[in-house]
């Protein structure tokens, strides 16, 4: 029998919990208990389990041999069962029941997933998990990207890659987002962990291809080096040439966003020299003549980023070029195509061999017609991902909506992106997906005009969705047809769609909308707001109406210090709020500050306003269990 | 990236400020806040005003939509995200980035070099706080006749004519011509330069 030690309620495991879409609501709505937020290090154990690498059921103490007594015997047991326990949220609870399920459960966690860097220090985050093998971390908020933060904000990697070098020699993948991360950084990294496999760098910055260089050249286990959207500064070192000549355990090379030029025959060998390569994604300064070789040297990629896609510019006019369909008829196995990155269209029906089986497509840099597309996707049955520029128009999407009975996830970009234009898709588009396309998970919806009755449609159509943005570019736009508020749209689809759990909103909205949000969003947990709402109510409906909700980022609309303080009850619950250019004033955020001693209450100024007036220009605050950080910059104060 | 990125400090540049340019070529170091990000200035004065009072939406607000001049643009609205939009556009950042000036900066045992645009420096205090926050560590102090001291390091460059000389020796404009690549000098190699040039 377990011991009856007291339970530890603790609200620190939900900063451990991962927010993958596949899993179910993850927050727990336990109020914090000022006594849980110690750590457990104190604890000694008597009975030493096996402190080498890797799992180990049935290893035991190598120091000392005690007879282990009930409790001990039913530890070695719980351990030998959580090794397998891999959901967070599993975890999490398991963690909760008793001091030696805690203790337990810290010893067999592998993936630590952090979901805001400041959330929790390195340090904490150390000493509890010992065992890590695998680290997430999520840095800047999203908004971020758009510019409305300055930069230097701060998630820099530097003080987790020292603890981590310390605590986790076996750490084998580093998963990061929105975080600053310096070619020193790297350096470490490639230094400290010499069974490292994966790196994932997703809309990072701060490092360049110095950093990558060491990177191949050190990491001589590593099997993924994804660059997603992130900036790579250019220090004219040739990394690509810096992996191994003997040989690379390579599955997954993805470096489409890197903007420097490589050296072509370095990747050519080492390509030739990635048996196991499955997974390439080029960026633009790869040639189609470029792809064609690699293509030849690798017809088992199930992933692939074909580059420019297009000649060279010495390929001259009308001369025959390689026989672009025959490479891709080899390559039986590819399941996603992405790159088209300066597309000539004439080329494009040399991917019609591998359509059938494609289930993702990402034309999101393919400045496409409905003309060309049309011939192409009506192949593609099997598609599930579909990621696009709107070029394509109506007309386009109607031939999406025709084929593409799989579809689960669409992206529909601008290719110009302005407020001010006719615009190629509209109402039309969404319609016809919404009735083709039945299946349909999540969508991402960039146009100039929308009515409700389409997006009603949607959400009567499409009962699966579980992420909708929509983002109509013209502020305050009213449905194009009837001349009324967006409301009854979203309202609809937070009434019909049970499953939705992120939802991004857009054009005119009163009140109303928010009100619906309220009362039918109860599984939401992301939401973000642009532009809309009449006044405090439109934020309090949201705020009160929403159990769920976890990260809410809102800019430009009317919500003031008395909606702000309608969510305390909540703000420990979320992972963070983020408000600009609202109507939020000093007091108001110090009165939150005040009230909750475990938030991190940021008020940041933009730089060329940095005069302290009664308005806050841009709130964003978090729980933590540190409290302020020490790395903050002069345009941020912390309350 | 540029390497261009100046750290805040609370240092009072303008006290200390080594001027060497031509009279008249100064400037006020606060314009030179964050450096490469000039392009984030943003248009912040006109998001209040077209917020209004309460961000009612009301007709007021739907004319400046109508305006047919080329709207100023509203930061980070549509939200995509500047490496998409620059990729739709690949021509005009890689002219962009021409416009600039990137000159190579090695440092004696470092590891690996960086590129940084001169022309994002407004002279040479920002240049040497640049370098020394790039590289971690303290360059000194100028002055014409000892060089660089208190430091171990004396930042270098090379001109056109394939000589090497002191950053700092000639003004600043001058510099910016004639520069071809920078190198942070080590021990007594950075001595020697600084005596007798």
């Amino acid at each position: 029998m377990i011991t009856n030690k007291k339970p530890r309620s603790s609200d620190t495991d939900s900063i451990y919990m991962r927010d993958d879409r596949t899993e179910m609501s993850e927050d727990d709505d336990r109020s914090p208990s000022p006594n849980s937020i110690t750590d457990d290090s104190s604890q000694t154990r008597t009975y030493t389990t096996g402190s080498g690498p890797g799992p180990g059921p049935g290893s035991s103490s190598v120091l000392e041999y005690l007879p282990p007594c009930p409790d001990q015997v039913l530890e070695n047991v719980l351990e030998n069962v959580l090794w397998f326990l891999t959901s967070r949220k599993d975890r999490n609870a398991a963690s909760l029941v008793c001091r030696s399920w805690y203790r337990v459960e810290a010893l067999t966690r592998s993936d630590l997933f952090i979901g805001n860097c400041y959330a929790v220090s390195p340090k904490r985050a150390t000493s509890r998990f010992t065992r890590i093998r695998s680290v997430t971390l999520k840095g800047r908020p999203r908004f971020a990207d758009f510019n409305l933060m300055p930069p230097n904000w701060g998630a820099h990697l530097a003080p987790w890659v020292s603890a981590m070098a310390l605590t986790y020699p076996w750490l084998e993948k580093v998963h990061l987002k929105r975080m600053s991360v310096t070619d020193d950084d790297l350096a470490l990294l490639a230094e400290s962990f010499s069974g490292f496999k994966e790196l994932v760098l997703v809309c990072c910055d701060g490092f360049g291809t110095s950093g990558l260089a060491i990177v191949a050249s050190r990491c001589r286990q590593l099997k993924v080096l994804d660059l997603i959207e992130s900036e790579v500064s250019d220090d004219d070192v040739d990394w690509i040439s810096y992996f191994p000549d003997t040989g690379t355990c390579l599955e997954s090379l993805i470096f489409d966003c890197v903007e420097c030029p490589i050296d072509f025959d370095a990747l050519e060998r080492l390509v030739a020299n990635s048996p196991s390569l499955k997974k390439l994604r080029l960026n633009r300064h790869v040639s189609m003549g470029q792809l064609h070789r690699l293509m030849v040297q690798a017809p088992r990629l199930t992933h692939l980023g074909t580059g420019s896609f297009s000649p060279s510019e010495d390929v001259a006019q009308g001369e025959q070029g390689p026989d672009y369909v025959s490479a891709f008829a080899a390559c039986k196995s590819i399941v996603c195509l992405s790159g088209f990155r300066e597309i000539i269209p004439d080329y494009l029906p040399a991917i019609n061999p591998v359509c059938a089986n494609l289930t993702s497509l990402n034309f999101s840099y393919a400045n496409v017609s409905a003309e060309h597309l049309k011939p192409i996707i009506s192949n593609c049955h099997k598609l599930q991902i579909f990621w696009v520029l709107d070029s394509i128009c109506d007309e386009g999407l109607q031939a999406v909506a025709a084929t593409c009975k799989e579809l689960r996830e669409l992206r529909v970009f601008p290719f110009e992106a302005r407020e001010d234009i006719e615009g190629p898709v509209s109402e039309v588009g969404l319609q016809a997906v919404s009735e083709g396309c039945r299946k349909l998970q999540s969508i991402l919806y960039f146009c100039q005009r929308m009515t409700n009755a389409a997006v009603v449609a949607m959400s009567k159509n499409c009962p699966d969705l579980v992420v909708f943005r929509l983002c109509i570019m013209g502020r305050h736009r009213p449905d194009h047809v009837t001349g009324e508020p967006m409301d009854e749209g979203f309202g609809a689809i937070v009434m019909n769609c049970k499953k939705l759990t992120r939802l991004a909103v857009s054009g005119l909205l009163t009140d109303r909308a928010f009100a619906y949000i309220g009362k039918y969003g109860k599984i939401v947990r992301t939401l973000s707001v642009a532009f809309a709402g009449d006044s405090d109510m439109g934020l309090k409906y949201v705020l009160e109406g929403c159990p769920r909700l976890q990260k809410l980022e809102i800019r430009d609309s009317p919500f003031g210090d008395a909606a702000l303080l309608s969510g305390l009850h909540h703000y420990y619950n979320m992972r963070f709020l983020w408000m600009s250019a609202c109507n939020l004033s000093n007091q108001g955020c110090q009165q939150i500050a005040q009230a909750l001693p475990r938030l991190v209450v940021e008020v940041i100024k933009h730089e060329d306003n940095l005069d302290m007036d009664e308005n806050v220009d841009t709130l964003y605050m978090y729980r933590s269990l540190e409290g302020p950080r020490d790395d903050v910059p002069r345009f941020v104060s912390i309350l | 990236m540029g390497g261009g990125a100046a750290y805040e400090n609370d240092l009072n540049f303008k006290a200390t400020e080594l001027r060497l340019g031509l009279p008249g070529t100064g400037c006020t170091n606060e314009e030179q806040a964050v450096s490469g990000a000039k392009n984030n200035k943003r248009p912040l004065l006109e998001t209040r005003e077209e917020r209004g009072s309460k961000g009612k939406s009301d007709p007021q607000h739907d004319d400046q939509e109508t305006d047919p001049a080329p709207k100023a643009r509203i930061v980070g609205w549509p939200p995509i995200r500047s490496y998409r939009k620059n990729s739709l556009q690949p021509k005009k950042a890689e002219a962009e980035a021409a416009a600039g000036m990137y000159v190579k900066v090695s440092m004696d045992g470092a590891p690996y070099l960086r590129k940084i645009d001169l022309k994002v420096y407004k002279g040479y205090p920002e240049l040497l706080k640049a370098l020394e926050n790039m590289f971690k560590l303290t360059i000194g102090e100028y002055s014409e006749r000892e060089g660089y001291k208190g430091s171990e390091y004396a930042p270098t460059y090379e001109d056109k004519e394939g000589d090497w000389m002191l950053v700092g020796d000639v003004p600043w404009d001058m510099f910016l011509t004639s520069c071809k690549k920078l190198r942070i000098m080590k021990g007594s190699e950075a001595r020697g330069l600084g005596c007798g040039v």
